[in-house]
């Protein structure tokens, strides 16, 4: 939702970045403020999941250009575990199997960091225990996958809740979710969906990246933007979205040469 | 591989200072003058003088075995000294006349050589270089009739148990390095658990390598009669030198009817330098006789130093029913070069046995698991199951499964399973993502995977263990 005294939490001027030397994103320009949710939609290939990396600080990308600010502080100057700790939040497309690590531990471990960082009291198993299955009743998760290890065979759905159960408890200030809807049936996509419309509050932002609509369906965006080889091309209210659907991406490009430059 | 990755495995060694302590060091060299000097020092009955001679007669009819998958130079026998003991003043009476300076060592490397600070309430023999200087608990274990000591002393107070079992489970002649031993071994833990005895407390021995240029060559056997149980730690330490010092230790285990042996090692010699250049060789022969029926013989180790470990922890299940358990965890980094893994030999009918191997490799190490599963004619409804994982942290390591399996009755089930996996940098950066460092991500994956390994550990070796792995990896992971 668009507040008239919200703060700007991230601005992003000019960034470029490349990948084996390949140059993917080629100045992208957002500004993102407190209570907003913006989706950012686009082919494959247009640059959107690069983005979501860059800015989370994935290794593989090489920052070229530009600047990206998050609360006043030089993003890009931090290591990717301190932007995390300062409130970025990624929700993965492919969320990371790691065997042997139980689900439980892995989530308290994120959690007290978390606390740490707030400087707030760091849970106990058991006190973790009552918060986590709360937080999970929200996403209808089954208990017994605390015990697993973390995301190892879990149906993409799980997964993917997964993800938004992690949003929940490290309370970012802003979350951006990566082509969260792919692999969901309905059903789970509005579980998912419902969990992110319930965390989204007055001091925080979401982005959402995505390839279709469906999701804005749940999830009603206040800015669209379509990203078009590693570049915004255009912005506009929700109801972009839906044109997008209707025409499909070569639409925006026969429109490029009156709404380029944003 | 990223330098947060690579800082992480490479921590210093804390156990490597020197002890400022006199020592009576035997010249260098091997003879049999050598080895009557070893024995007239420690006082020893012609019959193990015997031993000894035709130890040494049979290694030097012997070829130094070229099959491990490691490498190294040739190791100069003549340029080892086989005997370096700390110079005792006089005969010790009690713990409280030990040397200080000896005490203050075990005091830095955490072992409970007081009894009455050991809270414990384990027993611990305590080996430095050649001899034994310490053994707690040894009255209170006396009088339940479980005998826990030096085994030179063993030699003097029960030649009879010695005589019988010396060399029974590792004959003189079973390999190169067993045969040297029996040439040459100059101490080591001797324990006696008498029948339907449950020993009340963990045993443990603690080696501690101290003077450059000496071979350890410790002796250690452990005999629990009908339904007796006994659990016992090793734990080992050296200085840091540039030079490779020997180690090559005999352990025979020996379990009759009903007896239940559980041996736990975690090993942390003097493992060189970065570059490879110094630390132990850790060439050593265990191996247990499951004798009798219902008997079970189980091994967990925790492998993380030496410069090269070359060793096999194994079974024999003789007697019907009986049970071989091995649990490993080996961690090698920089120029490590570990080739492990166990032998378990059935024998008996309905004899059963388990192995987990979990192989980490990182720098520049080189991990093997060598196992052999061999079911006799005679082992009828033999089991077995071996899981053997493999994870690597880097790409310049390496690890190799050689898992040997002969089976010669057809009503045996012999299960193998083996996986290889990585940690990362998607891994990584999924933890960072979730605001967790490096560090403490690896900490935790390594943890997960050696989970089946630890849990067989006891309680205070298992925080040993894990602290141990956390130091070793520390800066390997990027």
């Amino acid at each position: 939702m668009i507040y008239q005294d919200s703060k700007v939490l991230l601005e992003v001027r000019e960034l470029c970045a490349t990948v084996n030397g390949i140059t993917i994103l080629k100045g992208i320009n957002l500004t993102v403020k407190s209570g907003e949710i913006h989706a950012i939609m686009g082919t494959n290939g247009s640059g959107k999941s690069t983005f979501a990396k860059v800015i989370a600080g994935h290794a593989d990308y090489e920052i070229t250009g530009g600047t990206v600010d998050f609360e006043g502080k030089n993003l890009l100057d931090l290591a990717p575990e301190e932007r995390a700790r300062a409130g970025i939040f990624l929700g993965f497309q492919y969320p990371i199997e790691i065997p042997g690590v139980a689900n439980n531990q892995f989530l308290r471990l994120a959690y007290n960091t978390a606390q740490i960082q707030r400087n707030k009291d760091e849970l106990d198993p058991l006190e973790f225990d009552d918060l986590v299955r709360e937080k999970m009743k929200l996403l209808e998760m089954n208990p017994d996958f605390l015990d697993r290890s973390v995301n190892e065979n879990f149906s993409g759905g799980e997964k993917k809740r997964n993800e938004i159960l992690q949003m929940s408890l490290l309370d970012p200030r802003i979350a951006i979710l990566d082509e969260t809807d792919s692999g969901l049936d309905i059903d789970a996509l509005r579980i998912v969906a419902n969990g992110v419309n319930q965390l989204a509050n007055k001091g925080n932002a979401t982005i959402l990246v995505t390839h279709y609509q469906r999701m804005l369906n749940y999830i009603v965006p206040d800015y669209v933007h379509v990203m078009e080889s590693g570049r915004i091309v255009k912005t506009g209210g929700k109801e972009l979205a839906l044109d997008l659907e209707k025409h499909g991406y070569d639409w925006v490009n026969v429109e490029q040469p009156t709404t380029a430059g944003t | 591989m990223s330098v947060a990755l690579q800082n992480l495995i490479n921590k210093p060694y804390e156990h490597g200072f020197v002890t400022e302590i006199e020592s009576d060091v035997a010249p260098k060299g091997l003879n049999e003058g050598t080895i009557r000097l070893i024995s007239t020092k420690k006082n020893e009955p012609e019959w193990l003088l015997d031993f000894r001679l035709k130890s040494y007669q049979q290694w030097l009819k012997m070829e130094e075995p070229k099959w491990s998958n490691v490498k190294y130079p040739k190791i100069d026998f003549q340029a080892i000294s086989y005997y370096s003991a700390p110079k005792e003043k006089k005969k010790l009476a009690s713990m409280d006349e030990v040397d200080p300076e000896l005490l203050r060592t075990f005091e830095k490397l955490g072992v409970p050589m007081h009894e009455r600070a050991a809270l414990a309430g384990v027993a611990v023999d305590v080996i430095f270089d050649s001899v034994s200087v310490a053994t707690t608990y040894k009255e209170k274990l006396a009088k339940v009739g479980i005998i826990f000591g030096s085994i030179s002393e063993a030699v003097h107070t029960h030649p009879e148990l010695v005589k019988k079992y010396l060399g029974s489970v590792v004959p003189v002649g079973d390999n190169y390095y067993a045969a040297l031993n029996s040439a040459v071994f100059t101490d080591g833990s001797f324990c006696y658990i008498p029948k339907g005895v449950k020993c009340p407390m963990d045993l443990s021995t603690y080696f501690r390598i101290n003077t450059e240029e000496s071979g350890q060559f410790e002796r250690t056997l452990i005999i629990a009669e009908e339904g007796a149980s006994v659990s016992y730690l090793e734990g080992c330490t050296a200085p840091r030198f540039d030079t490779n010092q020997l180690h090559a230790a005999v352990v025979e285990l020996v379990a009759h009817d009903n007896a239940d042996i559980k041996y736990s090692t975690v090993q942390n010699w003097y493992a060189g330098d970065e570059k490879g250049v110094g630390g132990i060789y850790n060439f050593v022969t265990k191996r247990g006789l499951a004798k009798g029926k219902n008997s079970r013989i189980s091994w967990t180790q925790v492998e993380t130093g030496s410069a090269i470990t070359w060793k096999y922890p194994s079974c024999v299940l003789q007697g019907d029913n009986s049970v071989g358990e091995f649990y490993s965890v080996a961690v090698t980094n920089n120029y490590q070069q570990a080739d492990t893994g166990t032998k378990m030999v059935h024998i008996g009918k309905n004899t059963r046995s388990t192995i987990v191997s979990k192989g980490i490799s990182a720098g520049h190490s080189n991990n093997s698991y060598r196992g052999l599963v061999r079911v006799a004619p005679t082992a009828t409804n033999a089991r077995n199951f071996s899981q053997c994982d493999s994870m690597l942290i880097g790409d310049l390591c390496s690890a190799n499964t050689f898992p040997y399996i002969q089976v010669r009755n057809n009503s045996a089930k012999v299960e193998h399973e083996a996986s290889t996996s990585k940690i990362g940098e998607d891994q990584l950066f999924y933890f960072a993502q979730r605001g967790i460092g490096s560090e403490e991500a690896v900490s935790m994956i390594i943890n997960g995977f050696c989970k089946d390994v630890f849990q067989q550990l006891p309680m205070e070796f298992a925080v040993e263990a894990t602290n141990l792995l956390g130091l070793k990896l520390e800066g390997s992971v990027g």
